[in-house]
């Protein structure tokens, strides 16, 4: 009985999750080879040693792993006051701020972009302003900082949810108790509330810096050219070299690199 | 309970950061200047223009089809995957079962379009089907991707609540088939709604996965949106994200009015 019931989820898994990896996988090891589609099967680890050897693959690693990096953690600098601020609000604020928090998120990740890039462009908005204000234009879009300030402001939520579920349960009687015997408010944030919500934050860190990793669409549309991270260099592969191989290599990759923080956030999880 | 000042400051300078260019997005749309974000006087121009934009109207409607089919199959899936992790114990394949489950929620958007699309090419050339790719196999994408989500609300809202209540009523004599019916569903009901919006939202949202398992006859919503935005912006956009805004606060409103707590003898 119970077995016919989740016959069907189990048939759609192994067609559409674990088929699909064993493809990858399949593939990563094939040979390029002209024609449709472009390869031929192959046991051939030979895309794997062009990754480890090519500095431009490598490089591409390390760009992506700085960006998730500096995106996750200056998602938690604004996460803290924002998780911290909505905890403490009185209950019946909690939940319109909670919704005014994922509202924005909900009007599309590449609207929210669109509007990044009108304010930002040579001709946008801050722009404007700053002739206005007699200063010469100053080129924003296209830029590392317009695209770590796009990922920050695409991921936010994501950094914010797991902090507050933390810090709304923490005990307010511990940083009274903190107050009481002196600590000023920045000792009683260091030593009580920060120590308390790590797992809330290290959930939040990584609920971001996952899904950096591989992110393709703010890179391409807000990142300077040479902003080569691997998802972006993984799309070109695959769309315009159309070297499926190294795609699938690359993105074979990729998961290896994430299976640790991924293993890690699931821990964390699971402990909740 | 005292509040911080740096804590004030921060939550209001969050607020600000998230909501400041969506709100200039929107103010925008009613700009008569044909530069997007330059004020050129009060005009509904850009909503005429959007109205009339016949790729963006197939592709919304596409992308509206597409979701609410992907929502709709994933609540499917996912109920029964949800169910089976919160009520059926420690089944033998079970670290199995969730590890597939979940693993569309972890993976970059990058890695599981690419697979799904090489499942496709692959299954195309081996047994014909799908004959080539468009709005079906996106479909398909996301009912994968939307199916993880809804387990993971509907397995939450089941773990609140104890076995209890079905082998009470199965106790007294309930059929399970009466038992499920009667208890287990309407218990599971907001976590069906929840994951079916959640699944429509992500649906609507995606623009990576579609990409890779997409062809020439469905191009949804945000892929149009994408190319847009690689050439540049026009006011239409601006106009696009009012009019989503407003319908995102309009579902809001309904379903604040229709959950909120009623007086008793109104219904």
């Amino acid at each position: 009985m119970r077995r016919a019931f989740l016959l069907p989820v189990w048939l759609w898994l192994l067609l559409f999750v674990a088929a699909p990896a064993a493809l990858l996988l399949a593939i990563a090891l094939a040979e390029s080879s002209p024609g449709v589609p472009p390869f031929r099967f192959a046991a051939n680890p030979e895309n794997f040693a062009t990754l480890a050897q090519d500095s431009y693959y490598l490089a591409a690693f390390l760009a992506a792993l700085r960006v998730a990096v500096l995106t996750a953690s200056c998602c938690l600098l604004i996460a803290y006051p924002l998780a911290l601020g909505i905890a403490r609000a009185a209950e019946r604020w909690r939940l319109p701020l909670l919704l005014a928090l994922l509202l924005p998120f909900w009007t599309g990740f590449l609207l929210r972009i669109a509007a990044w890039i009108g304010l930002l462009r040579d001709e946008g908005w801050i722009n404007t302003i700053l002739h206005a204000l007699g200063f010469e234009t100053v080129p924003l879009l296209y830029t590392q900082g317009a695209m770590l300030l796009g990922m920050v402001h695409a991921y936010l939520p994501f950094a914010v949810l797991p902090l507050y579920a933390v810090v709304a349960r923490l005990d307010p009687v511990l940083e009274e108790a903190a107050a009481d015997l002196g600590a000023t408010p920045m000792a009683r944030f260091l030593t009580v509330t920060l120590p308390l919500s790590a797992p809330g934050a290290a959930a939040g860190f990584l609920l971001v810096f996952i899904p950096a990793c591989g992110e393709f669409v703010i890179p391409e549309l807000m990142g300077p050219p040479e902003a080569q991270l691997v998802g972006r260099v993984l799309w070109q592969e695959f769309f315009q070299n159309r070297d499926w191989p190294v795609a699938a290599a690359l993105a074979v990759a990729l998961l290896v690199l994430l299976l640790i923080p991924i293993a890690l956030f699931q821990r964390l999880e699971a402990e909740r | 309970m005292r509040r911080g000042r740096i804590v004030t400051a921060g939550l209001v300078l969050g607020f600000g950061f998230l909501w400041l260019p969506v709100l200039l997005l929107v103010a925008y749309a009613f700009s008569a200047d044909r530069i997007p974000f330059q004020w050129g006087g009060f005009s509904l121009r850009w909503f005429a223009a959007l109205a009339a934009n016949e790729r963006m109207r197939d592709a919304a409607f596409l992308s509206l089809r597409i979701a609410a089919g992907a929502a709709s199959l994933a609540v499917l899936l996912g109920a029964a995957a949800g169910y089976a992790l919160a009520r059926f114990g420690r089944f033998r394949a079970r670290p199995v079962f969730g590890l597939l489950i979940g693993a569309p929620l972890v993976l970059p958007e990058v890695v599981t379009g690419l697979s799904l699309l090489l499942l496709f090419v692959a299954l195309e050339t081996a047994i014909g089907w799908p004959a080539g790719r468009g709005a079906a196999t996106v479909l398909l994408a996301h009912a994968t991707l939307g199916a993880a989500y809804v387990a993971v609300v509907v397995q939450a809202r089941l773990a609140e609540s104890e076995r209890a209540l079905e082998e009470a009523a199965m106790d007294l004599g309930a059929h399970p088939f009466t038992a499920f019916r009667t208890i287990t569903l309407p218990l599971m009901a907001p976590s069906l709604i929840a994951g079916w919006l959640l699944a429509f939202t992500l649906s609507l949202d995606d623009v990576v996965i579609a990409s890779f398992v997409s062809g020439p006859a469905g191009t949804t919503l945000p892929m149009v949106l994408f190319s847009m935005l690689r050439l540049g912006l026009t006011p239409e956009v601006n106009a696009l994200g009012a009019v989503i805004l407003a319908l995102v606060g309009l579902v809001l409103a309904l379903a604040a009015w229709l959950l909120a707590p009623r007086r008793a003898g109104q219904g």
